[in-house]
């Protein structure tokens, strides 16, 4: 067979080793193409912010937005974090800052711990009703806010924890359960079934299980499940003004009354660094976690 | 003989469909007992509902004479070692093995030594620091195996141990296996769809088809004297013969006839008890045929034709034709025969299999 192989002249006159790539194909230049609109598309805004808040007001009523700035000042920064006005106390932004930490820490953790426990019991210990369980948590993952908005108000209002830190988390928690739970109890099923089977029979029960086996075994998917409530958490602005107070307004609220504030001169470059600390907290997560989430939805979410 | 477990009339069902169906079996103190089926035949869930991982529908299972339909699996003395290793990924082999000494709160000291012992027994005390994923195939079966050792369990549950393991690996193990079950002398269930493993292994094999025992009985009974077609057809590699016909007299002899063939039942065992004209299969295993000048002077030879040889090493698999029927004889040399030679065949019918048509028992 070899033998005959390279006896053919057409063997070896035909293709050989790797086969050569060409650099621009159509398909490649619309790809390109695409990415770069897109990437200016978000990206010059920021450019435009990062730009302004680093500019003295005299600077910005000249007028032109893309100019970078020739005076750098970190003076709106300072503001904007320190003593700025919301409506009628000017504190800058930092209280809405540590509000939205002392929600969100929370927030975060009693989410993320009640739904990984309750998609575990979901996926691995069946019981009766827990397919109807199921089926209205998927449901509930699609009901629209607004319409619980009144009804949790008044439920809050009746518990006595309306306008608290207490409220507004607990508000979070019951909002992230749905979509949380399902993405808990799928990449659960989606672990082998014999594991669990194993450590029954290892004398293992409930919470050993959970705490020993399984956990250790669902990094990825806790790295999202934090992911997506500290995005959701942080940049909530709906709850935050209904059921948190006005002591406990969150960054985004507080962000907000910046902005508008009806009276003196609309400083746009302490509005600009007041908006990019806000959102600075999902972009700092982002980056850091950003493969650790790919992978964790690659590994649970979408299966099962 | 005391009886270690005891299943009687064991019934699961998931919602309507029912996979078992009032199963009973007894299996001797350390006693080695293969359950054998097809996929699908439920062998799995019985060995589930052995072990307490299944909630039964209805029936009682007894481990050690005690009555453990309502335990938990911790509960019952067993250990079981499951087809895809299912170790626990983040721990080490050694706390792999403690994991379930752990969780009774036996003293350290006690933990260390059984470990230790565990180890040795299986040969990995060189891993004990490793993670499973950094253990090959065989090694991570072992540590399976060596969880349920530590545990000291009376009865250990085997759910197909080895069939994630190459060819050479497995027969290695599978004879392991066999060493470990001489030395501990712990009754031992085995699930297996590989016919080799069952009939190495076993002290007594139960085939399984749909949820129900075809037959239990010792590796040499269960291949000699099948008690039905289904028996017959599954277990033996190159499988078994079937030819279909009615039973005749010939010259005041039963016999059986296939077309224009006629076979005397010349040795079959109480070949006179059968009626004439029944509907019947005729099952003959590959190497019960002879061939060429192997069947010599055999009082009875007929005439097949040739079409076809598989050499399998040791020996040939040859398929022959015989009266529009294929017919499959192991034999050791196959020399210049060419396709529709025709050549002398005889049976050793002492070995053979008579079914029933309808029934498939065998008569
Ligand atoms: N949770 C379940 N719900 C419904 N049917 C099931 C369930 N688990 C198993 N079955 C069915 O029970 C039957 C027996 O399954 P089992 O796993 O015991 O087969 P098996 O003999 O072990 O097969 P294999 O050799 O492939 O492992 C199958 O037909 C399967 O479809
Ligand atoms: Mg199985």
């Amino acid at each position: 067979m070899t033998t005959s192989l390279t006896a053919t002249p057409a063997a070896v006159d035909g293709p050989r080793g790797r086969k050569p790539r060409r650099r621009f194909t159509p398909a490649t230049i619309m790809l390109y193409g695409v990415l770069i609109v897109a990437a200016v598309y978000y990206l010059l805004p920021l450019y435009v912010m990062v730009v302004t808040s680093l500019k003295g007001m005299p600077e910005i009523r000249m007028g032109n937005i893309f100019a970078p700035p020739v005076d750098i000042t970190f003076q709106p920064w300072v503001t904007a974090w320190d003593s700025a006005c919301t409506g009628l106390t000017c504190e800058g932004i930092k209280v809405g800052f540590w509000n939205s930490v002392k929600i969100t820490v929370p927030g975060v953790l009693v989410s993320i711990a009640m739904a990984s426990v309750s998609g575990y019991a979901l996926a691995n210990w069946r019981f009766r009703g827990s397919e109807f369980f199921f089926t209205c948590l998927l449901f509930g993952a699609f009901i629209p806010y607004q319409v619980l908005l009144y009804p949790l108000v008044i439920l809050l209002r009746e518990l006595g924890i309306f306008s608290t830190l207490t409220g507004v988390v607990v508000v979070h928690t019951i909002f992230g359960m749905p979509i949380l739970t399902l993405l808990f109890r799928n990449y659960f099923a989606s672990l082998p079934l014999e594991i669990f089977k194993a450590a029954r029979v290892d004398g293992a029960g409930f919470w050993q299980i959970f705490l020993q086996v399984y956990l250790p075994m669902s990094i990825p998917i806790f790295v999202v499940g934090v992911i997506l409530q500290v995005t959701g958490i942080w940049n909530d602005f709906l709850l935050g003004v209904v059921f948190a107070g006005n002591q406990n307004y969150p960054m985004t609220v507080q962000l907000n009354n910046v902005v508008n504030a009806v009276q003196g001169v609309k400083e746009y470059n302490v509005n600009m660094a007041a908006t990019l600390l806000t959102a600075m907290v999902p972009l700092i997560v982002y980056f850091v976690s950003g493969r650790l989430f790919v992978r964790g939805i690659a590994a649970g979410a979408v299966k099962g | 003989m005391t009886s270690s477990v005891s299943v009687r009339d064991l019934n699961l069902s998931f919602g309507p469909l029912t996979i078992l169906d009032e199963l009973s079996l007894e299996i001797d103190d350390g006693e080695f007992l293969v359950l054998l089926g097809p996929s699908g035949c439920g062998k799995s869930t019985l060995l589930n509902c052995i072990a307490g991982l299944l909630d039964i529908t209805d029936g009682q299972i007894f481990i050690k004479g005690r009555n453990v339909t309502w335990e938990e699996p911790k509960d019952r003395g067993i250990g079981m070692v499951f087809q895809s290793y299912a170790l626990y990924p983040q721990m080490t082999v050694e706390g792999n093995l403690s994991f379930g000494l752990r969780n009774t709160r036996m003293p350290r000291e006690e933990i260390r030594q059984r470990v230790a012992r565990a180890a040795e027994i299986l040969q990995i005390e060189p891993l004990l620091k490793r993670k499973p994923a950094a253990l090959s195939g065989g090694q991570r079966q072992r540590v399976a195996i060596g969880r349920a050792l530590v545990r000291d369990a009376d009865v250990f549950l085997f759910d197909e141990p080895l069939s994630n393991l190459d060819a050479k690996l497995r027969s290695e193990l599978r004879v392991e296996l066999k060493r470990l079950h001489r030395t501990l002398k712990n009754t031992m269930i085995y699930v297996t769809h590989d016919q080799i493993e069952a009939l190495t292994l076993a002290d007594r094999i139960a085939v399984m088809k749909d949820g129900i025992i075809q037959q239990l009985a010792d590796p040499r009974t269960l291949y000699n004297r099948p008690a039905n077609r289904f028996v017959a057809g599954f277990v033996g590699s190159p499988a078994m013969n079937f030819l279909d016909g009615t039973l005749v007299e010939a010259d005041g002899l039963p016999a059986f006839r296939t077309r224009d063939t006629v076979i005397p039942l010349d040795g079959y065992a109480q070949a006179e008890r059968l009626e004439p004209g029944r509907p019947v299969v005729l099952g003959l295993r590959p190497e019960h045929i002879r061939l060429g000048p192997e069947a010599g002077n055999a009082p009875h030879r007929f005439e097949a034709q040739f079409e076809l040889d598989e050499p399998m090493g040791a020996d040939n698999l040859v398929w022959l034709r015989l009266d529009g029927h294929p017919l499959s004889v192991r034999t050791e040399t196959v020399d210049g025969l060419a396709v529709g030679d025709r050549v002398p065949i005889a049976v050793n019918l002492p070995m053979a299999s008579l079914f029933d048509a309808e029934s498939h028992r065998r008569l």
